[in-house]
C-alpha cells in the first residue's frame, strides 16, 4: 500500500520580498511516502532546509482539508496542480512517480503581489467583498428564519456558488488575471436568494467596479472553472454580467425617481 | 481530596434569579451606553472566526470603534470555516418536542454536568436568534422542497435541531459573519489588522489596557490600546500536534492573557473525535475529520484475531468484532463521541488495528450498500467518500474506510463569568477560546452555536455594562511604560528564538510534545502516565530552549519563527493540561481517568468532590500554577449518570 | 506596476517598506461613486466593454453572414438581362429604400453603423488587452498547462488583427479598387475575378477567412456569456451554434477564392 517515492526534483520560486528579484531554485527530496500530501512533501523539504541552516520555503496554508482557501500553488503550470476539483493541500504524492520533476510557482497577478517565495497577498478579494459582497442585516432585526421560504433548487444553486473558498486559483489560472469567477460566485450566492434582492443591483455594481480596480477582464476562457477546487461553473459569470447590465438600466430608472 | 481553593475572582456574577429568568433579568438591569457615546469607546477584537467576526460586526453596528486582529491573511480563513456538520438551535421547526429547556438540558448532560447552568441556559435561549440572523445574512442553509429550513439530528440529542449547509456549515456561517464584518470595514467602523498576531496582553492598574501584536509580514511589534479587549482566538487542540485543527491554530493569545492574570479553566477537557482518517505515515501534518454522520450507515469493526493481516473482504463475518454493536447494543455504532473513541483506542491497543500501520478500525459500508444500493449510499455520502478517496487513496465503496479518533475540540479555555469577562477586568473571551458552555464534553453542532451566540447576542450586551462607567475617563495610551515594556519583551523573545541556533526545528519539538500529550493526556489518562508526562515535558521544554533552530530573520515573513512562539506556549499549556488531568481525580466527558471507571469501563464521575471548574492561576511557572475552583450548583437539572447503553 | 505590501494595496492605507509598519484596512467602500452618464459609466468597466464587444460582434456576424449570402449570388452567374446576379444585388443595396431616402443613403447608414461598430470593437479590444496585460505584469516563469482555454480563445487578438488587415486590404481591393488590377466600379463579379485570380491574394483571402472562422468559433460562444444570456440549459447549444456559424462562414467565404482559382467563377 504505502510506498516511498524517491528523488523528487523540485524547482521552486524563491523571492525574498515584494520588490526583490525572484528566481527558481532546485531542490531534491530524496524520499517521500506516497501517502504524504503535497504540502507534507514541502514540509519535509523545509525540515531538510532548516537542518542545513537554510531558510525554508514560505508558502501559505492552514486547514489542509481544502476549505480555508489559504493554500495557493501553481504546480507544473496548473493552479492547485493536476487534480481537478482539488486544492493544493488535498493533492497527494501518489499522483507522482519517483524521479518526478515538479515546478512550483506562486500565483501571479498584479492584484496578488508576492509577499515572499510562494506566498501572495489576496487582500484584493476582501476589498471586493467589502464593496458589496454581503446582505445588510444588522444584528438583532432579523425576522423568523422560516418567514421567507426559499425554493430548494434556488437554495441549492445559491449554495453551489457559495462554496467558493476564496483561494484565488481562478485569477491565477485565468490568462487575463480576471477575478470574474470569484466575484461572480459571490454575486450568484447572494443575488439568487430572496434575502439578497434588496441590494441586488447596487451589490453587483459596487463589486464589479471594485473588481475592475485590481483585475483583468474576462474573455471567457473557462480556465478558471477548470482550476477551481470547488468546480464553480462559469455560469456564475454570465449571471454577474446579466445583473450588471440590468443594474445599469434599473438604477438609472430608480435614480430618476428622486 | 480536591486540591483547589476558592477565589473571589471566580465570581460568575449571574443574576440572582431562577436560571431561566437570568438573561432577561440581566438585560433589564444592565448599564447602557448611549448611542452617541458608543463611538467614544474603542474595542479590540482578537480573532475573526465565528465568535470574533460576529462580535466585531455587531459592536461596530452599535457604534463602537472596533479594531479586529487576525493572524490570517483574511478573516474568512479562521478555522470555523472547517466545521462540517451543522449548528443547533431550539427552533422546534420539526414539531418534535424541542424547546429551549431541552437544548439546555441536553447540553448540560452532554457536558457531563461540568458546565455552568446560567451560561448554558442563555446559550439555548439565543440559539433561535442565531438562525434568524444567519438566514437574513444569506446563509444558504439546506431547505426542504416546500422552501422551509431542513434539519437533521446529531449525536446526543433525540430531536432534529441541527441546521446545516451541505457538509460546509461552518464555512457558510463564517462567510455570513465575515461578510457582515466586511461591510463594517468598508464603512470604516471596523479597522482590520490582518496577518497580525497577538503576542501579549497589557494590564495596567488592574484593567486590560490593550495588546501587543507582531506583524507577520514585517516583523513589526506594535502596541494597541483600547477600553476593552475581546479574545476570540479559538481552541488549543493543536497541543497534540496531530489534530483536526488547522495548522496554524494555537493557544498563544489565550496563553499570553493567562500569563497576565487570566485564569485558565479546565485545560484537560479536550474532545477526541471518533471518525478521523488515521495517520498514514510519519510525515503526516494533520488529521482530517470524516463527518460523524457516516456512523448512521457504516458499521465499525476490527478482526477478532490479533495480527489478522487479511484484507477486510477476506475476513469472514464470524471472525469480525463489531465491538460498538456488541458493547452498546442500544446505541450501537451511534454511541457518543467519547465512548466510541475510547472503544476504538482499546481495539487498536489490543493489536487488532487495521491498515498498514495497524492504527485504525474499519467503518464498513458493505451492508449499507447491500441494503440500500450503491446509489443511495452515494447520494448520502458521495462527497465524503470522494474526500476519503482523495486523502487515503482507497475507494470506500469497495473497501471499508479506516478511521481513528483524533483531537478535535477543546472545552477548556480562559475562565469567564456570566458576562464573558475573564479574571482580568476589561478582557473578554468568546467562542472556543473560553471554557464556558460545554463542560467536560461538547455535543456535535453546538460549538458553532456558542461562537455565534457569544459574538452576536451576548458580548454586545455585556460589554456595555463594563464600559458605561468608563465614559469620558482617560485610558492609558500606547506610550505607557507597560506597553513599552511588553513590546520590548516581545521583541526580545522572538530575537531569542533566532539566537539559540540549536539543531532542531520548532516542528520537531511540536511533534514530540504532541506525542507525549497524546500518549498520556489523550483519550485515556492514568495517574502514572500523567506523572510521567509531567516529568518528560519540562525536560523536553528545557531542550527546546537550548536546542531550537530557527533560520531566517525577524524582519520578514518567517513561518518557523511564528511556529517557535506557538510551540513555546504549547509547552507551557501542555504542562497545565497534564496537571489539570492529574488533579481531576474522576472521569467525566472527554476526561477519562482509567482509575475511575465502573465495571463495564464507563466513566465514573465524582460529583461530591469535583462538581467544580478548575481555574488555574499563573505564577510564573506552569508546573506551579495555582488551582482555584468555582463550584458548580445545579438548581435546574438533576445530576445523573450519563448512560448510552 | 509597483508591488506593495499586503494590506496596503487598498485605498486608505499607506504602503510600508519591508520591515516597516503596515496600517489597518478600513473605509474601503467609502469613496463616493463617480456620477456619469450611465452608458459612459458602463463602458468604463471591463464588463461594460465586453457588452460592447459582444454587441458589435453580433453586428459583425450579422454583416458577415448577409455579405456571404450576397456573395453566393456569384454562383448564379448572369441573369436574363445579361448582368451578373451579384451586380444586381450590389445595385439593389445602393438603391435600398430609395423613394424614401436618396440613393446610397441607407447603404451609407449601414456602412456608418458598421464602421462605428468596428471602431468600438477595436477600441474595446485594445483597452481590454492593455488591462489584461497590466493585470499580470510578471508572467508565469514556467510553462502553463492550459486545461480549457483553447487556441481560439487565446488568439482572439491575433485573429482579430488578421481580420482587420484583411478588411483594409479588402476595401482597397473590392470597394475602392486601389489594390485591384482591373477595377470597374459596379462590376462586382469582374472585380472579384480580377482580384482573386492572383494566387497570393486568393491565399491571403483563404487564410484571413480561416482566422475569421477561428475568431467566430470562440466569439460566438463567448458573446452569450459576455452579455449574460447564459441560461445553463443552452450552454451546449451555444457551442453548436458557434461551431456551425464558424464552419458556414469559413466554407462559404473560402469557396469564393477557390472557385475563382478553379475557374468556376470566371468573367
Ligand atoms: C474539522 C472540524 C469540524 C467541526 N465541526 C463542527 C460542527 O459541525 N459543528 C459545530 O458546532 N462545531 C464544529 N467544530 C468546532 C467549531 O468549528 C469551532 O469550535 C468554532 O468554529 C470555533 O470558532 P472560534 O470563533 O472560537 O475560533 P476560530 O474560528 O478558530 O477563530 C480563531 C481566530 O482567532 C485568530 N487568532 C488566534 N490566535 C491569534 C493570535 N494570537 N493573534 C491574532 N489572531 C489570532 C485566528 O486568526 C482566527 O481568526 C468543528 C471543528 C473542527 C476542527
Ligand atoms: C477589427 C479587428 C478585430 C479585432 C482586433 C478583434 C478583436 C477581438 C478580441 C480581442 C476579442 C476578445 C475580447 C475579449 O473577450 O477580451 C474579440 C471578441 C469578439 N469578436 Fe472581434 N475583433 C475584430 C473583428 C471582429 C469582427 C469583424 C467580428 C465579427 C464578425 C468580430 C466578432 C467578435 C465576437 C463575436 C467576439 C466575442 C465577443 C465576446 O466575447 O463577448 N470581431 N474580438
Ligand atoms: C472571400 C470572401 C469575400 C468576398 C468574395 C467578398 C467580396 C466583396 C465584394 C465583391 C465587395 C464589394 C461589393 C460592392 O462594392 O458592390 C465587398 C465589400 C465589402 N466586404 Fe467583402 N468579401 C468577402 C469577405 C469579406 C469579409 C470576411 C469581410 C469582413 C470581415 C468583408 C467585408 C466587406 C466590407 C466591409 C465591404 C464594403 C461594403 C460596402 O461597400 O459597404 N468581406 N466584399
Ligand atoms: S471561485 Fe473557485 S478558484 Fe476562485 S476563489 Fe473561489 S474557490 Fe477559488
Ligand atoms: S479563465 Fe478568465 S477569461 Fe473568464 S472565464 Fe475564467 S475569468
Ligand atoms: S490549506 Fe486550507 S484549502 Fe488548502
Amino acid at each position: 500500500m504505502s510506498h516511498h517515492l524517491s528523488d523528487i526534483k523540485l524547482k521552486i520560486w524563491r523571492q525574498a520580498g515584494p520588490d526583490s528579484m525572484g528566481r527558481f531554485e532546485s531542490y531534491l527530496v530524496p524520499s517521500i511516502s506516497d501517502e504524504a500530501s503535497f504540502l507534507e512533501m514541502l514540509d519535509v523539504l523545509n525540515e531538510q532546509l532548516i537542518s542545513e541552516g537554510r531558510e525554508p520555503v514560505v508558502f501559505d496554508h492552514d486547514c489542509r482539508e481544502g476549505i480555508c482557501g489559504t493554500c495557493s500553488l501553481m504546480i507544473d503550470g496548473q493552479a492547485h496542480g493536476p487534480q481537478r476539483g482539488t486544492a493544493t493541500c488535498q493533492l497527494h504524492m501518489r499522483k507522482y512517480q519517483s524521479g518526478a520533476e515538479i515546478v512550483i510557482e506562486p500565483w501571479r497577478a498584479a492584484a496578488f503581489p508576492i509577499i515572499k517565495d510562494l506566498m501572495v497577498d489576496r487582500a484584493s478579494f476582501d476589498r471586493i467583498i467589502e464593496a458589496g459582497g454581503y446582505i445588510t442585516a444588522d444584528t438583532g432585526g432579523a425576522p423568523d428564519a422560516n418567514l421567507i421560504p426559499v425554493p430548494k433548487p434556488v437554495a441549492d444553486a445559491s449554495m453551489d456558488a457559495a462554496e467558493c473558498i476564496g483561494c484565488g486559483a481562478c485569477v491565477a489560472a485565468c490568462p487575463n488575471g480576471a477575478a470574474n469567477l470569484f466575484t461572480g460566485a459571490k454575486i450568484a450566492h447572494l443575488n439568487l436568494l430572496p434575502q439578497g434582492q434588496a441590494e441586488r443591483f447596487s451589490r453587483v455594481e459596487n463589486m464589479v467596479e471594485k473588481m475592475d480596480e485590481y483585475f483583468g477582464s474576462c474573455t471567457n476562457h473557462g480556465e478558471c472553472e477548470a482550476a477551481c477546487p470547488k468546480e464553480i461553473s462559469i455560469d456564475v459569470i454570465a449571471l454577474m454580467h446579466q445583473d450588471f447590465r440590468k443594474a445599469k438600466f434599473k438604477n438609472r430608472k430608480s435614480l430618476s425617481r428622486n | 481530596m480536591s486540591t483547589g481553593q476558592l477565589n473571589d475572582k471566580l465570581n460568575a456574577k449571574a443574576p440572582a434569579t431562577a436560571v431561566p429568568e437570568m438573561w432577561d433579568t440581566f438585560k433589564d438591569d444592565m448599564k447602557l451606553v448611549n448611542p452617541n457615546n458608543k463611538r467614544k469607546f474603542k474595542i479590540i477584537v482578537v480573532g475573526t472566526g465565528l465568535a470574533g467576526a460576529s462580535a466585531a460586526a455587531t459592536l461596530a453596528e452599535l457604534g463602537y470603534q472596533v479594531d479586529a486582529f487576525t493572524f490570517h491573511d483574511s478573516p474568512r480563513r479562521a478555522h470555523s470555516i472547517a466545521a462540517q456538520g451543522g449548528i443547533n438551535a431550539a427552533k422546534n421547526y420539526k414539531g418534535d418536542g424541542d424547546s429551549v429547556h431541552r437544548l439546555f438540558y441536553d447540553t448540560i448532560k452532554g457536558g457531563d454536568f461540568r458546565a455552568r447552568e446560567s451560561n448554558v441556559h442563555r446559550l439555548a435561549e439565543v440559539s433561535v436568534d442565531i438562525i434568524d440572523q444567519m438566514v437574513a445574512q444569506g446563509v444558504p442553509f439546506a431547505r426542504e422542497y416546500g422552501g422551509l429550513l431542513d434539519n437533521r439530528s446529531f449525536g446526543g440529542a433525540q430531536v432534529s435541531r441541527t441546521f446545516y449547509a451541505r457538509g460546509q456549515t461552518g464555512q457558510q456561517l463564517l462567510l455570513g459573519a465575515y461578510q457582515q464584518m466586511a461591510r463594517q470595514i468598508g464603512l470604516g467602523t471596523v479597522r482590520l489588522w490582518n496577518r497580525s498576531e497577538l503576542v501579549d496582553t497589557v494590564v495596567i492598574d488592574g484593567r486590560c489596557a490593550g495588546i501587543v501584536t507582531r506583524d507577520l509580514v514585517t516583523g513589526d511589534v506594535q502596541s494597541h490600546s483600547a477600553h476593552a479587549v475581546v479574545m476570540c482566538t479559538g481552541g488549543y487542540g493543536n497541543a497534540f500536534f496531530l489534530s483536526t485543527n488547522a495548522m496554524n491554530c494555537n493557544v498563544t493569545a489565550a496563553w499570553r492573557a493567562h500569563r497576565k492574570g487570566a485564569f485558565f479553566a479546565n485545560p484537560c477537557y479536550t474532545q477526541i473525535h471518533p471518525t478521523c482518517i488515521p495517520q498514514a505515515d510519519d510525515t503526516q501534518s494533520k488529521l482530517t475529520l470524516m463527518s460523524e454522520s457516516l456512523r448512521n450507515d457504516g458499521r465499525v469493526w476490527v478482526p477478532k484475531a490479533v495480527g489478522d493481516e487479511r484484507p477486510a473482504a477476506q475476513i469472514p463475518e464470524a471472525e469480525r468484532d463489531y465491538y460498538l454493536e456488541r458493547l452498546y447494543p442500544s446505541f450501537g455504532n451511534l454511541a457518543p463521541r467519547d465512548i466510541s473513541s475510547r472503544a476504538a483506542k482499546r481495539a487498536v491497543d489490543s493489536g487488532r488495528g487495521v491498515g498498514p500501520l495497524k492504527n485504525g478500525v474499519n467503518l464498513d459500508f458493505a451492508d449499507a450498500i447491500a441494503r440500500l444500493g450503491k446509489d443511495v449510499v452515494k447520494e448520502r455520502y458521495g462527497n465524503l467518500f470522494d474526500m476519503y478517496d482523495r486523502i487515503a487513496g482507497e475507494d470506500p465503496y469497495s473497501t471499508p474506510m479506516r478511521i481513528y479518533p483524533a483531537s478535535h475540540y477543546t472545552m477548556g479555555g480562559l475562565w469567564v463569568d456570566y458576562e464573558l469577562m475573564t479574571t482580568i477586568p476589561g478582557l473578554y473571551c468568546a467562542g472556543e477560546a473560553n471554557f464556558s458552555d460545554h463542560g467536560a464534553n461538547r455535543l456535535g453542532a453546538s460549538a458553532l452555536m456558542q461562537g455565534l451566540s457569544d459574538g452576536y447576542f451576548v458580548l454586545p450586551y455585556t460589554i456595555g455594562n463594563y464600559l458605561a462607567p468608563l465614559l469620558n475617563k482617560p485610558i492609558p495610551n500606547t506610550d505607557h511604560a507597560e506597553f513599552k515594556a511588553a513590546e520590548t519583551q516581545a521583541r526580545q523573545r522572538f530575537q531569542a528564538f533566532l539566537e539559540i541556533k540549536g539543531t532542531r526545528s520548532p516542528d520537531h519539538f511540536h511533534r514530540e510534545l504532541g506525542q507525549i500529550i497524546w500518549d498520556y493526556c489523550g483519550m485515556e489518562r492514568t495517574e502514572q502516565g500523567l506523572e510521567k508526562a509531567l516529568s518528560e515535558l519540562p525536560a523536553l521544554y528545557d531542550e527546546f530552549k537550548k536546542d531550537l533552530r530557527v533560520t531566517g530573520d525577524a524582519q520578514s515573513v518567517n513561518q518557523t519563527l511564528e511556529k517557535a512562539g506557538r510551540v513555546d506556549d504549547f509547552f507551557q499549556l501542555g504542562m497545565l493540561m497534564c496537571r489539570d488531568a492529574l488533579d481531576r481525580r474522576e472521569s467525566c466527558g472527554g476526561h477519562f481517568r482509567a482509575e475511575y471507571q465502573d465495571d463495564e469501563g464507563e466513566a465514573k464521575r465524582d460529583d461530591e468532590h469535583f462538581a467544580h471548574v478548575a481555574a488555574w492561576e499563573w505564577t510564573g511557572d506552569p508546573m506551579k500554577a495555582i488551582r482555584n475552583v468555582e463550584p458548580l450548583d445545579f438548581t435546574t437539572v438533576h445530576l445523573a449518570t450519563r448512560s448510552y447503553k | 506596476m509597483a508591488q506593495t505590501i499586503p494590506g496596503s494595496t487598498s485605498p486608505g492605507t499607506d504602503p510600508a517598506p519591508q520591515g516597516g509598519r503596515r496600517s489597518p484596512v478600513t473605509g474601503t467602500a467609502l469613496a463616493p461613486r463617480k456620477k456619469q452618464f450611465f452608458l459612459v459609466d458602463l463602458y468604463g468597466t471591463a464588463v461594460g466593454k465586453k457588452y460592447v464587444m459582444a454587441i458589435t460582434g453580433v453586428m459583425g456576424i450579422g454583416y458577415i453572414v448577409a455579405h456571404m449570402i450576397g456573395n453566393l449570388k456569384m454562383y448564379l452567374g448572369k441573369e436574363s438581362d445579361g448582368v451578373y446576379a451579384i451586380d444586381h444585388y450590389g445595385e439593389f443595396l445602393r438603391e435600398l429604400l430609395v423613394p424614401i431616402f436618396p440613393r446610397t443613403y441607407v447603404l451609407w447608414g449601414l456602412r456608418l453603423g458598421l464602421i462605428a461598430a468596428l471602431v468600438l470593437h477595436l477600441h474595446a479590444a485594445y483597452s481590454l488587452t492593455v488591462l489584461n496585460r497590466r493585470a499580470r505584469p510578471v508572467k508565469y516563469q514556467s510553462a502553463r498547462d492550459y486545461q480549457i482555454a483553447n487556441f481560439a480563445s487565446r488568439t482572439m487578438r491575433w485573429t482579430g488583427i488578421i481580420v482587420l488587415l484583411f478588411i483594409i486590404w479588402h476595401l482597397l481591393d473590392l470597394t475602392g479598387g486601389q489594390l485591384n488590377p482591373d477595377f470597374v466600379r459596379g462590376q462586382t463579379y469582374r472585380n472579384v475575378d480580377a482580384s482573386l485570380s492572383r494566387v497570393p491574394v486568393a491565399i491571403f483571402y483563404i487564410l484571413a477567412n480561416l482566422a475569421l472562422g477561428v475568431h467566430l468559433y470562440h466569439g460566438t460562444w463567448s458573446l452569450f456569456q459576455s452579455i449574460g444570456w447564459a441560461n445553463p440549459r443552452f450552454v451546449a447549444w451555444r457551442r453548436y451554434l458557434a461551431t456551425g456559424l464558424a464552419t458556414v462562414v469559413v466554407v462559404g467565404n473560402v469557396s469564393f477564392p477557390v472557385a475563382v482559382l478553379a475557374g468556376i467563377v470566371k468573367v
